[in-house]
């Protein structure tokens, strides 16, 4: 049986991992109750913006940089991949645009392969997130503590766009009823458009936030991705609050699993979506018949 | 009479070397009539029907030990290159001519994903389309013993890729399977007494296990050697192939009162791991070590966080200095590669080459003739970059050195890739485990 002082130890750090998933499944979210489509490309842009800040990172060691050319390019990668690509797949079927995603995150994940090689890429933590921080019995890597904020502060810009901007609120609408809502006089593809950047840019920011914890390779995306698919499982499919409370429910569990045996901590995090599946199979936040 | 005694003494040596020629052309024609005769096998005889001969080959190009894959690959192809040259550096191995028994190698190189199902779909493609002689390559024990049991079904002879698991050649081992890399036992019994020497006897470990055979043997074999010398288990996480944050079971082990931390994740896992150790302050607080060390793991946390961290390789390239072989192979891979090799790219030649060098030995492709001089290899053992070697007839392991290494710290680099100190090669007589540890028990030959 592990002491008080770890299981609290592993709650906090559940927060912290929770923060990181809700951080990472708010972009496939986004895009999916937007749109209704299932960003299989997700796991692979969160790693471009990994890269892209890595580059920015070497030739210039300025975070605030890094953070605006992250911005900047997965926007305009956002809205190249959605004009090209998959605003000719909303018509088609789920299946359809699942292949077309999953295509894009091999043709993107070579390409960073051919760029980068498939060695792991070593991007150090900030100065400023250097060391570890004591609290109490608590001793937790200072960058840590500084992305619960930094995560938090990012959700809640994200939150505010979404329903409390006139843009979100277009957004919901084109979520309810697009046809609708184009009678309306409202453009609803260039909405459309600027959701796919969104969700995008918030995969992006995502992978540059974590490059200094995660192993920095091409295809370490794909575990996020199926992360991020759980998450939003259990928060609810294209709900955004469900997917901050899913990351945050996924990080509980994985942790104080881990207090006891780290070898169930994934297994368990399984089980609970399959437990949410069967009690309520839009997930905690879904809404039951959309998506 | 004199003249005379000269011409019968001259005519008798003739005809007894004449003799000895013809009794020896005799057996050798036997052996081939013999090899003819043979019912076909696997893909013998038709792998070998025209000029050429081929190699079905598995490597991780994605995924976790994607790094370690792609050094892996590059050993392969220098071996087939200098094979089918004929070139002066495999001929000190015994090789003979151009190509093996004078054909020339054909090679296609899949990606196994670092998945065991993807690289049994790939060489089952390699043997049923391309007939491949032999297959090899993988950088996963889960993927070698599933290609160990593809190889024995199909009766195709497997060089077995990276693969530190003492199941390879304990419980999984297979007649047609061999392994020249270190058991996770050779590597842990060479390891435990240096590190004991070094950092002290009766201490308390904290092991990080990726959960599959390889994690588990390894965790098993070191725990075992270094309770020898007093140390105990404080905490044993186990975690998942592939995990992306290692936080949890990194709490627990900085909340546990170990001095020694035991990494035994591999690959780019290895490398997070580390990297998210030092952000939990585990590395200040514990020594680390790593029993079976990444190829690039130094290279890819920055020499900083391996300085002063022991393990064990399979081959580095520092070994030049005890073995001309090894200052050979290093000297070709720098020049066509542009780096130091590192130990996947080693398994690769050592074990394509060693292939080579048995089927000239045994004058034939057909598989049990191959293995069967591979089994003999004690009597006469093969001169390789590690010195002379030799398989075990019991279980088909190596017996060859194990290099016990320390990081070097960055300031005392003297090159990009010099990243470890030799501190000792253990001979692998002195590490071997005795044959029937791990429960292995051979197939039959056809």
């Amino acid at each position: 049986m592990p002491s008080l002082a770890l299981l609290l130890s592993q709650a906090f750090n559940g927060l912290a991992l929770g923060t990181l998933l809700a951080l990472v499944s708010s972009g496939l979210t986004i895009i999916l109750g937007t749109l209704g489509v299932l960003n299989f490309a997700h796991g692979s842009l969160l790693m471009v913006g990994c890269y892209v800040a890595l580059v920015v990172l070497n030739a210039t060691g300025s975070w605030l940089l890094a953070l605006v050319s992250v911005l900047v390019f997965m926007f305009v990668a956002g809205v190249l991949i959605e004009r090209v690509i998959m605003r000719l797949f909303y018509q088609r079927p789920p299946e359809d645009q699942i292949l077309v995603t999953f295509g894009i995150g091999i043709v993107v994940v070579e390409t960073m392969r051919a760029l980068f090689g498939s060695q792991t890429q070593h991007m150090a933590v900030p100065p400023w997130g250097e060391g570890v921080t004591r609290i109490g019995f608590l001793i937790y890597p200072t960058y840590r503590l500084e992305l619960i904020g930094i995560i938090a502060f990012t959700l809640l810009v994200q939150y505010v766009v979404l329903y409390r901007t006139s843009l979100g609120l277009v957004v919901r609408a084109g979520i309810e009823n697009a046809a609708m809502t184009g009678i309306l006089g409202i453009n609803v593809p260039r909405t459309f458009l600027l959701v796919f950047g969104f969700g995008v840019v918030a995969a992006g920011v995502a992978g540059m936030l974590y490059g200094p914890i995660l192993s920095v390779t091409p295809d370490s995306g794909e575990v996020y991705l199926v992360q991020a698919f759980v998450v939003i499982v259990i928060g609810g499919l294209g709900s955004f609050p469900g997917a901050v409370l899913g990351g945050l429910i996924a990080g509980e569990i994985m942790s104080i699993t881990s207090a006891f045996n780290s070898a169930y901590s994934e297994v368990m995090l399984y089980a609970v979506m399959a437990l949410v599946l069967v009690v309520r199979p839009q997930g905690l936040f879904g809404t039951e018949g959309r998506v | 009479m004199n003249e005379t005694g000269k011409v019968s003494s001259v005519r008798r040596r003739t005809l007894l070397l004449g003799g000895l020629g013809l009794a020896g052309t005799c057996g050798f024609l036997n052996q081939a009539l013999a090899a003819e005769h043979n019912a076909p096998l696997g893909t013998w005889p038709a792998g070998i029907s025209g000029n050429t001969a081929f190699l079905g080959i598995t490597t991780p190009l994605t995924g976790p030990y994607a790094a370690d894959g792609q050094d892996h690959q590059l050993g392969y192809e220098l071996a087939i290159a200098e094979i089918n040259a004929g070139s002066p550096l495999v001929q000190k191995w015994g090789l003979k001519g151009k190509g093996v028994l004078g054909k020339t190698l054909r090679y296609k190189i899949a990606d196994s994903q670092t998945k065991p199902n993807v690289a049994v779909q790939a060489q089952t493609g390699f043997i049923q389309q391309d007939k491949a002689i032999m297959i090899t390559g993988c950088v996963s024990s889960a993927t070698a013993v599933a290609l160990e049991e593809l190889a024995q079904r199909d009766k195709v002879l497997n060089m077995v890729g990276a693969s530190g698991s003492n199941d390879t050649t304990g419980k999984n081992c297979q007649r047609y399977a061999f392994r020249s890399q270190p058991s996770a036992y050779m590597a842990c019994r060479a390891l435990a007494p240096v590190v004991a020497k070094a950092l002290g006897k009766n201490l308390k470990a904290a092991y990080l296990v990726p959960d599959y055979t390889y994690g588990h043997s390894v965790f098993d074999s070191f725990s075992r050697f270094a309770k020898e010398h007093g140390w105990t288990i404080a905490t044993q996480q186990v975690v998942p192939l592939g995990t992306s944050d290692f936080s949890s079971a990194l709490l627990n082990i900085a909340n546990s009162d170990a001095q020694v931390f035991v990494n035994v994740a591999f690959g780019a896992d290895a490398v997070t791991s580390t990297k998210q150790a030092d952000q939990f302050g585990v590395l200040k607080k514990m020594k680390m070590i790593v029993p079976n060390i990444s190829s690039f793991q130094a290279k890819e946390t920055g020499p900083e966080l391996m300085a002063g961290v022991y393990g064990t390789f399979d081959f580095w390239w520092g070994l030049e200095d005890r073995y001309p072989l090894a200052k050979d192979f290093v000297q070709a891979f720098v020049k066509k590669n542009k780096y130091h090799p590192r130990w996947g790219a080693h398994i690769g030649y050592l074990q394509t080459l060693v292939w080579a060098v048995s089927v000239e030995r045994a004058k034939s492709f057909y598989p049990p003739d191959v293995i069967k001089v591979l089994e003999a290899s004690k009597s006469d053992p093969y001169e390789t970059s590690l010195g002379k070697v030799w398989y075990r007839a019991e279980d088909h392991q190596l017996v060859r050195p194990v290099p016990v290494v320390v990081g070097k710290a960055a300031s005392a680099m003297k090159n990009p890739d010099d990243f470890y100190d030799v501190v000792e090669v253990v001979p692998g007589d002195q590490v071997m485990s005795p044959p029937d540890a791990f429960g292995c028990h051979l197939g039959p030959y056809t």
